[in-house]
């Protein structure tokens, strides 16, 4: 018997994602958002969560994946972070799913882009894979920051 | 048992508080010894101490408070007069009590503690001073008094006999005080009040959106209820701020015993001086820089101050002076500490910097005297020669400085040899809910701290055109004949990264390009021709319809939302619909054979594209017309500056919340907030703005911090703006900005002769030129077509100086270094890298022979 872990699992752009269940403080529909000018470009933007001003991550950017088109709207995944919520916006949002660790593999050397330093292991699920993501990593933009405005 | 710890508690914040204002009247007290009101006050708050520790059984207190009621007796009955001695004893007395209080606090009882010193002191100045002998109770003795009482029942009674005639304490007196200061007072939890704070906020924001929906309401009754939610959660807001306030006086008012014993202790004389203690702070804010700012003063008075021997050979007062100052400004808080101490003594920061290996020597050599301050912030710095028990360990300015920015604060140190230092301390007002002026700009809203507002400014029609101007590139306004700087917001926002796509998709449909418009619907005329010659072939699709068209994409969108109001704009958008129409009818008729039925919409058609030629024009002046310009003249750091945005709503009271840690890069926003509609709104950080546009520099900064605070006042006239121009031999020239009224362009034939002077009608008034390079007798530079002319405007008249080429507008401190005694330069300096000559334009027009008694009376040399 394996060790059994739980995902909150998302579609960006057609690869299938999943985060530990436990970071995961709520997922929500499209929200509205609030651009923040000279920021950098993977902030998607502000959004109001009751009260609370959430920084959204544009994953698809942050992933170096092209842009969602324009009538497709960002689903939102709240996570808990240390400092307050942060939220990122995917394409869709998938089941939660359980599966063992003995469907774990490390990624790929050949993983190409810049998804392959967010992507920790891979899920040989039946009838797909689902890619670990490394959500600490993910959300942790620090030297994009210099973008914004010397 | 627990409303006996609850008495307790209360006696604690009491005596503290007592003890606090004791610290406090005593060092006020030696500055005015006379002062009947504050000795009083001290023998009060030593007598409350004493009669409640007696009265709860805490006999080490009650016995050290006697002792030092008998001095304070003695003096009140002008029996001994206050020396610094005894002023430094009962200071240390009253750390003794706040020791015992400490104990009090943490285990519920007295601890043993020797406190002889203290008291025999005390006991030795009171007998010195009086013959009069008087009763030291001394550790013991209190023990054993108090031993005695314990078992006493009654409690009413004095429990301690003392010979002091007037130091019959009545027990019941200060009891009672107690207890009504306890019923008025109750302490809640910081995090309590942080709950409540946030559910204000939210209430606020709830508030903000029932008031939206009353605007598409007219239920009398329901009005009225909405206008009562207004105003309660308006006070409501307004009060549970105050809960949280506390005047920076709380953190303040021990600096002065502070610095009474660190002077003493360094063998110095100081005088501290508060200025704003009533500046308001969250509560959270002046817990976090208690420390930093005691640290502060003590570097102060140790580092900063010299001895008074020292101070008289310089010059200066044998007493230093440090000034503690706090106001807002800008939705921040800024405190300044300032010495008129020895200041920094920058070599011997290199000599440390050196020796301690924190900089190497080739590097040390090519700092900046600004970085060589900075220098202080380094961990294990400390210039101090020997560590005292005050300073120099080395643990200073650089957990200052972390402090203070962990509360999302700047420190900033400037220092002058000689003069003193200026520390300034700039702390953020998070957490507040604040008044604030909503402004829209690239379809975004914005919020605008209404603290920095200064007003606004709208200008119409054929107005905004005029009346911006631009020096090589900078645009300006003139407010009431005073320049100011524009900053366009839009231009401000976009200009390094967001998202491309938004601009480049947005960007297009927003400014309709008229001549290309024009072009296009002419263009048609000549496709259609050929066309109809078979010279061409279309299908429909081809001849695409009023939508695809730039100009219909145009009309549709922006132009709908932005001049929605002009009928001119509709006009032409029916115009435009049926023309494409018509174009469409001539390529389906054309393809399907009915010739003459194309020909017949031919001409059709081009009636309707001169028809669209004509009412293009008419949108083009109309919108140009309207596009007004909406300027928020705005205050930051001292300096105004104007902030163009698309559009001006309204003022809010919006809460503020911190950015995430992902945007705090961002200098341009200070935070954010949620709107009426649920939506979350940017809050401008109108420095990080002003300092990103360059309306302020940091060389103006730097060139302030170079002066010391008693400089500041010469110093306003040196930061300022310059403008740069050549005249003569390509020399660069500079005059103040602020002595120019106007720069013009002049044909060189409408230049006229009056006698032996060349004037040009300017302005409806006969305005004289004078040339320059002429008057400082330099070589004239080659004819232009045109003249650059700075108009020069003293007592309603225009003087007009012909210079060759406008350089540039430069914001800088300009110390001039070659004094000359040529007419009309004052000397020259260093401007943007280049020396530069600073003319007086004064004397250029006495120079030139303009009578300045009669034309230009007053203005003198």
């Amino acid at each position: 018997m394996s060790i059994q872990h739980q995902f909150c699992t998302f579609y960006l752009d057609r690869l299938f994602f999943g985060v530990e269940v436990h970071k995961v403080q709520e997922v929500l529909r499209y929200q509205e958002t609030t651009q923040v000018p000279l920021a950098p470009d993977v902030i998607g933007g502000l959004i109001n969560l009751r009260g609370q001003i959430v920084t959204a991550i544009d994953l698809r950017r942050r992933l170096g994946l092209p842009e969602r088109s324009a009538e497709q709207l960002a689903m939102n995944i709240v996570l808990r972070c240390d400092d307050g919520a942060v939220s990122v916006l995917v394409d869709e949002i998938g089941d939660v799913v359980e599966v063992g660790n003995d469907l774990l593999e490390l990624p790929p050397d050949t993983i190409k882009g810049k998804g392959r330093d967010f992507v920790r292991g891979v899920y040989k699920l039946k009838d797909k894979l689902l890619l670990l993501l490394d959500m600490e990593k993910a959300v942790e933009i620090t030297a994009t920051g210099a973008k914004a405005r010397a | 048992m627990s409303e006996m710890d609850e008495i307790i508690r209360e006696f604690l914040v009491e005596s503290n508080e007592g003890l606090d204002r004791m610290d406090r009247d005593l060092v006020e007290l030696e500055r005015t010894p006379d002062s009947h009101e504050l000795l009083g006050s001290i023998f009060r708050a030593i007598h409350t101490v004493k009669g409640t520790s007696g009265v709860l059984g805490f006999p080490r207190l009650e016995s050290v408070a006697h002792v030092g009621e008998n001095l304070l007796s003695l003096m009140r009955d002008n029996k001994l007069r206050l020396t610094p001695q005894i002023t430094s004893a009962l200071l240390a007395m009253c750390d003794v009590l706040r020791a015992l209080l400490t104990d009090i606090e943490s285990t519920g009882q007295e601890r043993e503690r020797d406190f002889s010193e203290v008291t025999a002191r005390i006991s030795a100045l009171a007998k010195a001073g009086n013959e009069v002998p008087i009763v030291a109770v001394t550790n013991q003795e209190a023990e054993t008094v108090v031993a005695e009482c314990i078992g006493a029942s009654d409690t009413e009674d004095d429990p301690v006999q003392t010979e002091a005639s007037d130091a019959n304490p009545s027990v019941k007196q200060p009891d009672n005080r107690a207890t009504a200061t306890a019923a008025s007072n109750i302490r809640v939890d910081v995090g309590l009040l942080d709950k409540v704070m946030n559910l204000v906020g939210e209430l606020v924001l709830a508030r903000n959106q029932v008031l939206q929906f009353t605007a598409s309401q007219n239920d009398a009754s329901f009005l009225s209820t909405a206008q009562r939610l207004n105003l309660i959660t308006t006070e409501l807001q307004e009060g549970v701020m105050k809960t949280r306030m506390q005047p920076i006086g709380n953190v303040w008012n021990k600096f002065p015993r502070l610095v009474r014993d660190l002077a003493v202790a360094c063998g110095k004389q100081v005088r501290s001086e508060l200025e704003g203690s009533d500046t308001e702070l969250d509560k959270t804010i002046i817990e976090a820089i208690k420390d930093p700012l005691t640290h502060v003063v003590r570097n102060a008075i140790d580092h900063g101050i010299e001895s008074p021997e020292l101070r008289t050979a310089a010059g200066k007062p044998a007493e230093g002076r440090l000034l503690l100052r706090a106001f807002h400004e800008g939705g921040h808080v800024n405190i300044e500490i300032a010495d008129d101490g020895a200041g920094i003594d920058l070599i011997r920061v290199k000599q440390k910097a050196l020796s301690r290996g924190l900089v190497p020597a080739d590097q040390l050599e090519r700092m900046s005297q600004r970085e060589l301050v900075d220098l202080i912030y380094l961990p294990g710095f400390s210039t101090t020669e020997k560590v005292t028990n005050v300073s120099g360990r080395g643990v200073g300015m650089d957990v200052v400085k972390t402090n203070i920015e962990k509360i999302g604060g700047t420190v900033d140190v400037s220092s002058v040899t000689g003069q003193g230092t200026t520390l300034k301390i700039k702390i953020p007002l998070t957490l507040a809910i604040i008044p604030a002026l909503m402004v829209t700009s690239v379809g975004e809203r914005f919020a605008i701290p209404q603290i920095s507002l200064v007003e606004l400014v709208r200008l119409e029609g054929d107005d905004c055109a005029k009346s911006i101007e631009e020096i090589q590139g900078a645009p300006v306004y003139r407010l009431r004949g005073n320049l100011l700087p524009l900053v366009f917001l839009d231009r401000e926002l976009q200009t390094s990264c967001v998202s491309e796509v938004t601009r480049a998709s947005g960007g297009d449909e927003q400014q309709l390009d008229f001549e290309l418009a024009k072009s296009k619907h002419l263009d048609w005329k000549v496709k259609l021709k050929d066309l109809l010659r078979f010279k061409l072939s279309m299908t429909e699709e081809e001849a695409g319809s009023h939508q695809e068209c730039a100009l219909g994409k145009w009309l549709n969108g922006h132009a709908l939302d932005r001049y929605g109001s002009i009928p001119a704009v509709h006009e032409l958008r029916e115009t435009h619909v049926r023309f494409h129409q018509a174009v469409r009818d001539i390529v389906t008729a054309h393809n399907s054979g009915q010739v003459r039925t194309a020909e017949e919409n031919m001409r059709a058609m081009e009636a309707l594209s001169h028809e669209i030629t004509a009412q293009l024009a008419k949108v083009e002046q109309a919108t140009t017309r309207s596009r007004a310009v909406n300027i928020v003249v705005l205050q930051a750091d001292g300096r105004q500056f104007g902030l163009v945005v698309d559009e001006i709503n309204d003022t809010e009271e919006i809460v503020v919340k911190p950015l995430g840690r992902h945007l705090k890069g961002v200098t341009a926003f200070a935070g954010a907030t949620i709107m009426g509609d649920g939506r979350v709104a940017l809050i401008l950080d109108l420095m990080g703005i002003a300092l990103s546009a360059d309306v302020l520099s940091h060389k103006r900064d730097s060139a302030r911090a170079q002066a010391g605070p008693s400089t500041a006042a010469a110093q306003a006239n040196d930061k300022q703006q310059w403008l740069l121009f050549t005249a003569g031999a390509q020399d660069r020239m500079a005059v103040p900005l602020s002595t120019v009224a106007r720069l013009e362009e002049i044909k060189p034939e409408s230049v006229e002769r009056a006698g032996e002077q060349n004037v040009v009608q300017y302005r409806g008034e006969i305005m004289p030129l004078v040339d320059v390079a002429e008057v400082l007798r330099m070589s004239p530079a080659p004819r232009r077509d045109t003249m650059q002319v700075i108009v020069y405007m003293q007592h309603g008249r225009s003087v007009g100086f012909v210079v060759d080429d406008i350089l540039d507008v430069v914001e800088q401190s300009v110390a001039i270094e070659n004094e000359s005694n040529r007419t009309g330069v004052k000397g020259s300096a260093v401007i943007q890298q280049k020396v530069t000559n600073l003319i007086d334009l004064q004397q250029i027009v006495v120079a030139a022979g303009l009578n300045p008694s009669t034309r230009l009376s007053g203005m003198g040399a």
